[in-house]
């Protein structure tokens, strides 16, 4: 569950950017929109170069000692005091609520809590901490979003996505049917029990597809693979994008694309 | 239930769990079904908490629950004395085996030949509406949902709607064969039918059996809450009353009751308060006209007090039993109740039934769920269900050497191919320079990706490397 109640640093002269393995490998466009509008506010990224992954693949699918091996390596990158930003609910959620579960017990305990307080889903943290202002640039458009359920749930940011997109002059969001519901990843979920997860993004995409809108966005590559996946190989006529990717296409002065195409090739 | 227990007709295997569910989410009735139900169920819920502050009688309602279990041994004592007191007599049943014993021995000391039975999840899992007719006693459901499902020999498909998995039509259908009614979808018509042939039986029984909502410890009251008549019926009409019920619903005082009533009713149905809730303290007094002459409580245990003695899985016991976890979750709407197997379907099932059953029996059930964390942000009782079902995970692998499994049944889903791939993923993620040079390759080569990715690409297609990683572009940034 969410915090009952978050408080929400000022903003800072430098955030920590932790990418994610599925950023990295697959969606390294929705990172760098990231970054850049960190800095479009000011702000210094720190991108520290040893990270992997958050360890949440193992965690979730119940191996604890792999999983803590793995998010133990990433304890030591963030030595300063500065806030931890993530572009993704899902592995925000792991560091930020299951770090400290995972290391009570071990000598890595306090660090670890201490690491998981300073951990913000980075939209969440452009609207609340940075309070962005958006200045849309684009031509109008129709889009609808889908919030992963840890970012919904674990991160407690169901509305903020909403919120970045409603300051976006020429950008109209329509809500697809049932919402908050899973699009049906769920990490290794969806490889055991392919067929149920099958089930559930078609729903997704079927909801998506009804809305009239041709795009969504997402808060998680997690859920964008999945949806895009599926749309893609059902000739669904939806295509997704990250949050982050769109908002910075959507603001972007200066020419540079960096969030826009190389993630769709 | 027990190795001494007898094999039912219902008794299926849980580890079947993927055939089940296969056949369920090609059945286009049953996912229909079960769509409109939840989709209806979730709006009255949203409906009924609409002016509450919800995350505040949430948490009165957990707090409530985590209070009477941390005093759940005391509870039950004062609980049994009370009662005792009121001229309730208290029967402890270590298992479904024992508990199912000690109705029968009820039953047959005093030559009852006929049980009517208000709504119970208990009785479901001692199957002891089986268990007495093999031994001459006939029992007979008399909630409508749980009546349909008996005349249809089938198992609840919900703990609160048993018979949700059939429509109008099918209900039809069924009561004409099986009772002779007209083949009407007239719900008036068919509920009426079937009050009229479950009367004469409120009437005839010898013993009625019910369940149990919350039992007070202070006062040795037994709460029911229902909404068609028949549980007020099962505990008045007939001589004696058995009620059955799992050692954790004991609450320490009448007030508990009033912050968890509220929340169960609108979690569940929608309401704001049922059509009937009754309230139980003891047999027909001399100078009553009605209630029955003997009322016994049998507490059952049934695998509950091991799932006491661990700090964590001790939420389980929170449950009130409302069902809103199985409404919300994406998982149950589209694979039904019947899928899983189990006494206890949907999430909560998947949290409760691996400590009845063991976790070899159960080792599918914490892996079918996509962790989105509906189950958990209804429940009234603030039941962690995602961090458990992560837990039951380990436990099925015995992943953590730090928190060694002790579930029963524990390790029976770890195999060493799954392992050693974790193991090696942990390698590799943990040595961030054999990480970056690892993920490079594959950015570089990534035209070789295999196309086919096992369940994920029967769905999808494969997602797709990007020509240069993340750590690439920031690195060639910085030059």
């Amino acid at each position: 569950m969410a915090d009952p109640i978050k408080v929400y640093p000022s903003k800072p002269e430098k955030v920590y950017f932790y990418g994610t393995c599925l950023i990295d490998l697959f969606y390294p466009d929705a990172g760098m929109a990231g970054i850049q509008l960190l800095e479009r506010e000011g702000i210094e990224v720190l991108f520290p170069e040893d990270q992997t992954c958050c360890g949440q693949p193992a965690f979730t699918s119940g191996y604890h000692d792999d999983a803590r091996a793995v998010a133990r390596s990433q304890l030591d990158l963030f030595p300063e005091d500065w806030p931890i930003v993530v572009p993704s609910g899902s592995c925000g959620g792991m560091m930020r609520k299951h770090y400290p579960d995972l290391f009570k017990d071990t000598p890595d305990d306090v660090r670890a809590a201490e690491i998981a307080g300073r951990v913000w889903e980075l939209t969440d943290f452009l609207l609340n901490a940075c309070h962005i202002k958006l200045k849309d640039l684009g031509e109008p458009a129709t889009v609808a979003m889908h919030t992963s359920c840890s970012a919904r749930r674990e991160m407690g940011v169901a509305t903020v996505g909403p919120a970045l997109l409603g300051q976006l002059e020429n950008v109209e969001l329509v809500e697809q049917v049932r919402a908050e519901e899973c699009c049906g990843f769920g990490g290794t979920f969806a490889i055991r029990h392919p067929e149920i997860s099958g089930a559930m993004v078609s729903e997704k995409v079927g909801t998506l597809v009804d809305t009239g809108a041709r795009d969504f966005v997402t808060t998680d590559c997690g859920c964008l693979m999945n949806i895009d996946g599926y749309a893609e190989k059902n000739q669904q006529p939806i295509k997704g994008q990250h949050i982050l990717s769109f908002l910075w296409q959507r603001t972007n002065a200066t020419g540079e694309q960096t969030g826009k195409g190389g993630d769709k090739q | 239930m027990t190795d001494t227990a007898e094999k039912s007709p219902h008794q299926i295997d849980v580890k079947e769990f993927h055939p089940r569910a296969r056949a369920a989410l090609h059945n286009p009735q049953i996912r229909q079904n079960f769509r409109k139900a939840m989709d209806g169920l979730m709006s009255k819920r949203t409906a009924a908490f609409e002016g509450w502050d919800l995350e505040t009688l949430r948490d009165l309602g957990a707090n409530i629950r985590k209070r009477a279990l941390a005093n759940l041994p005391d509870l039950l004592e004062q609980l049994e004395q009370k009662l005792t007191e009121n001229g309730i007599k208290v029967h402890w049943a270590v298992d479904a085996d024992e508990a199912c014993k000690i109705v029968r021995d009820i039953c047959v000391a005093r030559d009852a030949k006929s049980v009517i039975k208000g709504k119970s999840m208990v009785s479901e899992e001692m199957e002891l509406n089986h268990y007495l007719q093999e031994r001459g006693i006939e029992a007979l459901e008399s909630d409508l949902g749980e009546y349909i499902v008996q005349l249809a020999d089938e198992t609840p498909s919900h703990i609160i709607m048993p018979a949700i998995h059939k429509n109008t039509e099918e209900i039809s259908q069924l009561l004409h064969d099986k009772t002779g009614t007209n083949l009407s979808h007239d719900v008036n018509y068919l509920t009426a039918s079937a009050r009229l042939q479950l009367r004469e039986k409120f009437m005839n029984a010898d013993v009625g059996v019910s369940g149990v909502n919350f039992a007070v410890a202070e006062t040795g009251t037994l709460c029911l809450v229902e909404n068609e008549g028949n549980g007020r019926m099962t505990t008045t009409v007939p001589p004696c009353h058995i009620a059955v019920t799992g050692i954790e619903k004991v609450v320490p005082s009448i007030e508990d009751v009033t912050g968890l009533l509220a929340l169960l009713t609108r979690s569940a149905t929608g309401q704001h308060i049922t059509t009937y809730f009754n309230m139980i303290s003891g047999p027909r007094k001399a100078d009553e006209l009605d209630g029955p002459e003997e009322v016994h409580l049998v507490l059952v245990d049934n695998g509950r007090s091991s799932i006491y003695q661990d700090d964590q899985l001790v939420d389980t016991l929170r449950c009130i039993r409302c069902g809103a976890c199985m409404n919300h979750c994406p998982v149950y709407t589209r694979v039904g109740g019947h899928a899983y197997g189990t006494t206890y379907p949907g999430p909560i099932g998947k949290i409760l039934m691996p400590h009845l059953i063991g976790l070899d029996e159960g080792r599918h059930l914490p892996s079918a769920s996509s962790l989105c964390g509906a189950c958990g942000e209804v429940c009234p009782v603030k039941i962690p269900i995602p961090d458990l079902l992560v837990r039951l995970r380990q436990e099925s692998v015995d992943g953590d050497k730090l928190h060694p499994a002790r579930v029963r049944g524990h390790g029976a889903k770890r195999n060493t191919v799954e392992a050693m791939i974790w193991k090696g993923w942990g390698l590799m993620h943990s040595r961030p320079g054999f990480y970056r040079f690892g993920t490079g390759i594959a950015a570089k080569f990534r035209k070789l990706q295999p196309g086919s990715l096992g369940g994920w690409t029967q769905y999808r297609t494969a997602p797709k490397l990007a020509p240069k990683t993340l750590h690439q572009r920031m690195k060639e940034r910085q030059q």
